[in-house]
């Protein structure tokens, strides 16, 4: 299996999906002549034409626009934000038109639009750059959330997500778009929605986490395992649709669990996670579900800061211990 | 035969059979319009229900122009769109009433009826929403080679909107073949346009995107048909953009609730009364009569079978079953 960037995981879905379906195209800001942002949709230009590869003005209402109608009348679009940060502008089009035309036409029309970009804190960016809103796509129903950590998973859930026939959110963490891994070059090689993923087995307690949190749950459950606790993580993959079974399986097996998020804390994703533990698995827990997740303040410049505001292994490790012995 | 050589005197049977199915359509969206706030009165109508009176002409005058395979978006105001699209008058009563037979399966509404078999992708709830929308129809229509244009409506409150610049930016930029159709009544709500923008002069707004654009009497059914015409044609051979501001005139509220008391708010009776002088159903049913394409008696068989019609209409919608309640959760997602 070849190794690759993650980022160069992202381009080869959309090369394969663009070579085997002729309605598939890219629009976004820089994606064409300058080649990305993050270097995501380089070399497709010149490979796939104007027409498909379609540079736009910094206009977010408008690509949003151009990916949703183009979306209902046939065609199946990926609208790259340049980041998540930017398609604020765009939540119109975006939760009251493309999350919702399926439903408010019972099916007659449909929005088989991908709005990809990155997403996620750190870099110094700051407030306005540096953040993850993926709560507000999953609260709206109609969008499928999708939050690769691996490159080959940015590879096989991106080819499912323009397969998809409804509106899928995919936000990639530029955090993560340098990582090398192993992906499949089989061009059949995809990756379904709704089944998370066990990284790391463990048998005392479960982390369970997304994007580049995975990453921070796994260098945790090193150093735990090196003081003699067990942890397990789970990477979900997909918000929407959500793989409760298979969190409910591990919580079932260790009786402990800590939720990660990126996020804000307050009304986040772990918080729907640990309710639903609640609700569903009550009897397996022998501990408080804990939750870790941002500081619930706009991103700060300074780097101490910063790093205070950002979930850490430490902040990981620290609530683990909170309810192990 | 163009209408143009009708409205000059010079009549034939080929113009006079397309002026008096555009008069018909018009009666038929007059009445039915009429028939919806009766209904609305009765409790058979929920949520908000937006009126097409007075504004006929801005629809009867360009959808029937439109050929298999184009596009119509519109605004919250849509009835008028759905039934010049063919939208069966039973689906659309249907939709009202909120039944599973509506043309949206009882999940849309007065707001947002749909028929993409007659390529009507939907009335759109928020003001300015189908103009960025319409970009991508366009878009996918000059993507696939079609010699199909996309008609797209909106208000003259969308025009303070920002995302209709962005749009009208990038249908300019990119020569989409779409025919834009400012709805302009000279009232957002109750806002009127000289109280919403320091530029009245809506054609700028679009020649400011690279967008062609013309100004248009929308009381006048003959003008509205020859300019559409032309714009259709155009967006259609020479594949641009196309922008016409049709100056018209809603002759009831905004919505239901806004009656007859609270539009002294912002316009007087006056007003009102003026533009009524100007009503564009009157004017055709007087020019058909003075050329003598219509008769009193033929104008009373019209009435008689549109009156049937939308009776057979809420007859059908009432006798409907509302959608099942396991239908809750469908169509959150689409199929595969």
């Amino acid at each position: 299996m070849p190794l690759m960037r993650y980022s160069e995981a992202l381009r080869l879905a959309m090369t394969e999906e663009m070579e085997r379906d002729p309605t598939v195209f890219v629009c976004g800001e820089e994606v064409g002549q300058y080649q990305g942002t993050f270097r995501v949709t380089e070399g497709l230009l010149s490979r796939f034409g104007p027409m498909r590869v379609v540079d736009t003005p910094i206009s977010e209402i408008a690509i949003a626009g151009l990916a949703t109608g183009a979306a209902m009348a046939g065609l199946r679009p990926i609208a790259e934000f340049m980041t998540w940060s930017f398609a604020l502008s765009a939540m119109d089009q975006l939760v009251n038109h493309a999350a919702k035309i399926t439903y408010m036409s019972s099916g007659r029309v449909t929005c088989p639009a991908v709005f990809r970009g990155p997403a996620g804190t750190g870099n110094q960016l700051s407030a306005q750059h540096s953040q993850s809103l993926e709560s507000w796509y999953a609260h709206t129903p109609g969008f499928k959330v999708v939050l690769p950590f691996t490159p080959a998973d940015a590879k096989g859930l991106l080819k499912t997500a323009i397969r998809d026939n409804s509106p899928v959110i995919f936000m990639e963490h530029a955090g993560l778009y340098a990582q090398r891994g192993e992906v499949p070059d089989d061009p059949d090689f995809t990756v379904p929605f709704g089944r998370a993923e066990i990284r790391r087995e463990g048998t005392d307690v479960t982390l369970v986490a997304y994007s580049l949190m995975v990453g921070k749950c796994l260098k945790a459950a090193e150093k735990l395992e090196a003081s003699g606790v067990s942890c397990e993580v789970v990477d979900l993959r997909t918000l929407v649709p959500l793989d409760m079974e298979t969190i409910i399986a591990s919580v079932a097996r260790t009786h402990r669990v800590v939720v990660v998020q990126e996020e804000w804390l307050n009304v986040g994703f772990a918080a729907e996670v640990a309710a639903r533990l609640a609700d569903e698995a009550f009897d397996e827990l022998d501990a408080p579900i804990r939750r870790v997740g941002g500081a619930d303040v706009p991103m700060p410049y300074a780097r101490e800061l910063e790093q205070a505001a950002i979930p850490g292994e430490d902040a990981i490790i620290a609530a683990v211990r909170s309810i192990v012995d | 035969m163009s209408i143009q050589s009708v409205a000059a005197g010079a009549a034939s049977d080929q113009g006079d059979a397309d002026l008096l199915a555009t008069y018909r359509l018009m009666l038929l969206m007059r009445r039915f319009e009429e028939s919806l706030y009766r209904k609305y009165r009765e409790g058979k109508i929920g949520g908000y229900l937006h009126r097409y009176d007075g504004q006929e002409a801005l629809v009867a005058g360009v959808i029937p122009q439109l050929i298999r395979g184009d596009y119509v978006l519109c605004t919250y105001r849509d009835h008028a769109h759905a039934i010049a699209c063919g939208t069966s008058p039973r689906a659309i009563m249907a939709e009202l009433m909120g039944k599973a037979t509506g043309c949206a399966g009882g999940k849309g509404g007065s707001m947002h009826l749909i028929d993409p078999a007659n390529g009507f992708l939907g009335g759109d709830g928020i003001v300015g929403g189908p103009v960025p929308v319409s970009v991508g129809v366009g878009f996918a229509i000059k993507y696939r080679g079609d010699k199909n244009v996309c008609l797209c409506y909106f208000g003259d409150g969308a025009m303070n909107q920002g995302g209709v610049h962005e749009a009208l930016n990038m249908a300019g930029l990119y020569g989409l073949p779409i025919v834009y159709i400012l709805e302009n009544n000279g009232y957002a709500m109750g806002t009127s346009v000289e109280r919403s923008t320091g530029q009245p002069e809506m054609v700028l707004k679009a020649q400011a995107h690279g967008i062609e654009a013309e100004t248009v009497d929308g009381m006048d059914i003959l003008a509205v048909r020859d300019a559409a015409g032309r714009a259709i044609a155009r967006a259609r051979e020479e594949v641009r953009a196309q922008f016409l501001e049709m100056r018209t005139y809603r002759f009831v509220g905004h919505g239901v609730a806004d009656n007859a008391q609270q539009q002294r708010f912002y316009r007087t009776e006056d007003e009102i009364a003026a533009w009524k002088e100007r009503d564009p159903l009157i004017k055709l049913r007087n020019l058909l009569v003075a050329h003598g394409a219509l008769t009193d008696a033929d104008d009373e068989a019209m009435e008689s079978e549109i009156r049937a019609t939308i009776e057979d209409a809420i007859r059908f919608a009432e006798e409907s079953p509302p959608p099942p309640l396991e239908s809750l959760y469908e169509h959150v997602y689409a199929e595969g």
